[in-house]
């Protein structure tokens, strides 16, 4: 049969979500469900002296207004340990737009009369929005019971390179802010608590429902049959819907007291300063090399802005960026800690990439400022440096990483090929010598990141149980087949991927439409981790293979039986089973899968049933890689960027379905492409947010947008059957580089040598104005 | 203040009573039960809650139930079904425009109202016919590719002509 592995299958997810019958958490009405809302924190950081919720209750249709001193011994919400975070805040609020008190009414419009209605009084204490105030002498630590707000602090090699630096022919030093950005998905985070006599279920906009159920009936006391946690669609997540929020414990605390079924779902407004943050790094970078542009030595130093409480994945973000910090290089030495540092802003956790964009910006922006140091071409710098395919698998110097197979070398020559390089340096020259002509710039990233995140022992680290992932298949007596998996989609199109690699795996005897794909439920799926790290593909897509396989060897035995003849010359193929060479001896698969559930006329033995379950457990994270390039023109009169062409090379290993791979390539790099140009979220020297609404924080619409030309080099990696390496992140991490490489390219004459993300127009026009000052 | 009001939503003849501040799009998800159209965020924006009012593509967030009295709606719902999905539709299936789902009603009435002004429109019309609408997971490149397509099959679909035409009669 032809492989599904590879083919542009249209997606089975799609007709439901195109005519209006998907079921997203707003959409679920319960019997007697009531509606929660939040009465939040207005100022950065004060003390808590009164809360006046008196109107509130009076108001008709409000069942209750609660704040902490109402419900005492509420869980705490998943924190880092000896840091815990308080669902509503105690005596303190932290950060603008932290919950004080929740009420809850019939309807969302009284439950936001009455939230209206609840006054608190503040004391102020000193506001820290910055990296910087939080870290200055005296500053007031902002988490309880420690000494300031460093938080935490780590070496993460045995020292700092200062030495190897040091002896380099050559240094260059680069100090890099990674802006703090909200994800954004278009569904922002809600959920619905209903708990029962028979246990509690939430539903709840989620990337991974089994941890979250853990966690919930560690919280409640809860055994975890008694807990079903539910994600149904998904409105888009990017890693945001990975961290836990207080509405889930505060909606399933409010069903238990009022014994209804309790709904929160959040504005926009309120997610913009609710939903976790991400990126949020300050970077000391120095690189130590020698005069042909060999790297030497690496220091990283990072500074992570946590925000007000340090989540538990936010705060080891920059443990990723350390590891992924070499990129595709051969550095003889990376000297690199970190520092996680409070302030009173909204807490930073995982978006798109966690850490590994910011790792993957550091080292191709050094890259380039060392070719401008030794006016060398940034390719040759790269090309002088690069890990070669022949010594694939790369340990690095961090024991948890090493590198699988792919060609950086390729990749790049791919690349530039497509770009058609030495044209546009011509054409660069050219504007250069035209007066007026609007400067052109091309920058190249040449990245690696990691995916498939696991294995076990690394990944428990993050609090998930494993690194494993699941799949079971269950043929039905009709030979239909019903494939239930681990990891739980937000838009990545799991159904038809998976669908993908179970016919596949099953000689192509299953039809895709006949088979159903579940997730998300923890009633329906057996264990799972969940959906994050590029980790879907990779570690899932192994277990439904295997499971998928372990079926296709009983189905052929089963026929073997019914045919007389021995499994080993039994072959599949659409809808039946034949033996080898002899097509008029077959048994449809319908026929197959009935017998299978008669035991009278199976062979002696044989155990009854079609259903296989497999736990997949990688040997190690997979390193998905490519090289995209950027050309922009910069109008010196407005400082606009405007991208002339975008291309992507991409290795994600094997392609199972190119249409979709395409759209995770183009989604994860308009992000990446918007971290560059235009989203920052900001806040005044008060920590008042500055962009709290989608009209002050600029989320690209479709005219801001270049189209861009993707392709793949497909290295299959050794570290898993299905050869693949995850793609969700890429985008994301390749694009924010190649498009600041390419301005600065473009501004280089002008004496430009670095700017800091985003690009606006004005920062742009801005340095262009003090270059020409300087110069004249 | 109660408002008695009538209307047409996806053909059928509806009545509703509504306060005086309740928003179209909660009329329709939560009085009509008609979830398909999203609300994504509060400044009217992102355009998720995207629907036909009198043939006209409107952000039903920034549009008070009481005001689309005698009015004729089309959601996603009224575009097409499962099995008979309107060029719209088809072209965001067959170009794979849509990923998580949740723009896509709003988007999917924006580019049929977009296709009704302008049915052939090129790249560029197609991109800023569609600012009003924000979608997160695609990048926009394929969107643009599955209007284009419908564009080649069929235009905004005979329900969306019907609506427009009936407006203007």
């Amino acid at each position: 049969m032809t492989s599904l592995i590879g083919a542009s299958v249209r997606r089975k997810e799609d007709p439901p979500l195109l005519t209006g019958r998907g079921r997203y958490v707003d959409d679920i009405r319960l019997p007697a469900m009531v509606t929660m809302a939040f009465v939040r924190g207005q100022v950065a950081h004060a003390r808590i002296t009164a809360i006046d919720t008196e109107a509130a209750r009076q108001l008709p249709g409000v069942l209750g207004v609660w704040t902490a001193a109402d419900l005492p011994g509420l869980p705490f919400t998943r924190s880092v340990p000896g840091m815990e975070r308080p669902c509503l805040a105690t005596d303190t609020v932290r950060f603008v737009g932290e919950p004080v008190a929740v009420v809850v009414a019939t309807d969302r419009y009284l439950a936001a009369d009455a939230a209206e209605l609840v006054s608190v009084d503040y004391e102020p204490l000193p506001v820290m929005a910055t990296i910087g105030d939080a870290l200055a002498p005296g500053a007031t630590p902002i988490v309880p019971g420690q000494a300031s707000n460093v938080v935490m602090e780590m070496p993460l090699s045995e020292d700092d390179a200062q030495v190897q630096i040091d002896a380099a022919p050559r240094r260059s030093s680069l100090r890099i802010v990674n802006q703090r950005l909200a994800p954004v998905p278009i569904e922002p985070i809600g959920c619905v608590a209903d708990w029962t006599a028979d246990g509690l279920t939430l539903w709840a906009t989620l990337q991974a429902p089994h941890p979250v159920r853990n966690e919930l009936c560690v919280m409640f006391g809860l055994s975890q049959q008694q807990v079903r946690v539910v994600a149904p669609d998904v409105g888009g997540a990017f890693g945001a819907k990975a961290s836990f929020y207080p509405e889930y414990i505060l909606t399933s605390e409010l069903s238990r007291r009022l014994g209804r079924p309790v709904k929160f779902v959040e504005t926009r407004s309120e997610s913009m300063v609710s939903m976790t943050h991400g990126r949020g790094q300050v970077q000391d970078i120095v690189a130590g090399y020698d005069e042909d542009g060999k790297l030497l030595a690496l220091q990283v130093k990072i500074i992570q802005d946590c925000g007000a409480w340090p989540d538990p994945t936010g705060s080891g973000l920059p443990i990723l960026t350390s590891f992924m910090s070499g990129g595709c290089y051969k550095i003889p030495k990376i000297g690199a800690s970190f520092r996680g540092v409070t302030t009173n802003t909204t807490p930073i956790s995982a978006y798109r990439g966690a850490g590994r964009p910011e790792a993957a910006y550091l080292i191709e922006r050094m890259m380039d400022v060392i070719a401008d140091d030794l006016g060398m071409d940034p390719a040759q710098v790269r090309q002088r440096n690069f890990i070669q395919p022949e010594e694939m698998p790369y340990s690095t110097q961090f024991p948890v990483v090493t590198y699988d197979e792919s060609d950086y070398p390729r990749l790049q020559r791919m690349l530039l090929d497509k770009l058609d390089y030495p044209a546009l340096r011509e054409e660069q020259q050219r504007r250069r010598g035209t007066p007026g002509a609007r400067p052109l710039g091309v920058g190249t990233s040449v990245f690696v990141e990691m995916g498939g995140f696991g294995p076990s022992a690394f990944f428990e680290q993050f609090g998930y149980v494993g690194g494993w992932e699941s799949a079971k298949v269950r043929m039905n007596p009709d030979g239909s087949l019903t494939l239930s998996v681990g990891t739980s989609p937000h838009g990545q199109g799991h159904e038809t991927a998976f669908a993908q690699v179970a016919v596949d795996a099953l000689g192509g005897i299953v039809p895709m439409e006949k088979i159903t794909v579940v997730h998300g439920d923890t009633a329906a799926v057996q264990e799972g981790i969940g959906t994050m790290g590029s980790r879907a593909m990779a570690v899932a897509g192994p277990a439904v293979q295997q499971a998928s396989s372990q079926l296709l060897a009983k189905l052929t035995q089963v026929a073997a039986h019914m045919l007389e003849a021995s499994p080993d010359d039994i072959e599949a193929s659409d809808g039946k089973l034949s033996v080898k060479g002899d097509p008029s001896a077959s048994v449809s698969l319908a026929d197959v899968a009935l017998t299978a559930y008669k035991p009278h006329k199976l062979p002696a033995g044989m155990e009854l049933g079609l259903e296989y379950t497999h736990y997949y457990e990688p040997a190690n994270m997979t390193y998905p890689s490519g090289a995209h390039g950027c050309v922009v023109e910069v109008d010196t009169e407005t400082g606009k960027v405007h991208i002339l062409r975008y291309v992507a090379v991409d290795d994600c290993g094997v392609v199972v379905n190119p249409l979709m791979a395409r759209g995770q390539v183009q989604g994860g790099v308009i992000q990446g492409i918007a971290q560059a140009l235009f989203e920052e979220v900001r806040y005044n020297e008060d920590g008042q947010p500055l962009t709290s609404t989608l009209v002050d924080y600029a989320v690209p619409s479709a005219p801001d947008m270049p189209s861009m030309e993707t392709s793949h080099l497909e290295v299959r990696t050794s570290g898993n059957p299905l050869g693949v390496k995850g793609l969700g992140e890429a985008g994301a991490t390749a694009a924010p580089q190649a498009v600041v490489n390419a301005v600065v390219d473009a501004l280089s004459h002008l004496g430009i040598r670095t700017l800091d993300m985003p690009l606006t127009p004005m920062k742009v026009w801005r340095a262009i104005q003090s270059s020409e000052e300087q110069s004249a | 203040m109660k408002h008695d009001i009538g209307l047409t939503v996806n053909g059928v003849a509806t009545s509703a009573t509504v306060d005086s501040r309740t928003l179209l799009v909660h009329l329709l998800r939560e009085q009509l039960g008609l979830t398909g159209t999203h609300v994504g965020c509060d400044s009217s924006n992102c355009g998720a809650c995207t629907v036909l009012l009198d043939g006209e593509a409107v952000k039903s967030c920034t549009v008070l139930a009481a005001a689309a009295d005698g009015a004729s709606l089309v959601t996603v719902e009224g575009l097409g079904s499962e099995g008979d999905l309107s060029p719209v539709q088809e072209g965001f299936r067959q170009c794979h425009g849509l990923q998580c789902g949740y723009c896509t009603p709003g988007m999917l009435i924006a580019a049929t109202s977009l296709l009704l002004d302008n049915p052939d429109p090129a790249e560029e019309e197609i991109r800023s016919g569609l600012e009003g609408n924000l979608c997160r997971c695609t990048g926009y490149q394929m969107i643009v590719e599955s209007v284009r397509w419908a564009a080649e099959h069929g235009g905004a679909g005979a329900v969306a002509a019907a609506e427009r035409d009936g407006a203007r009669a």
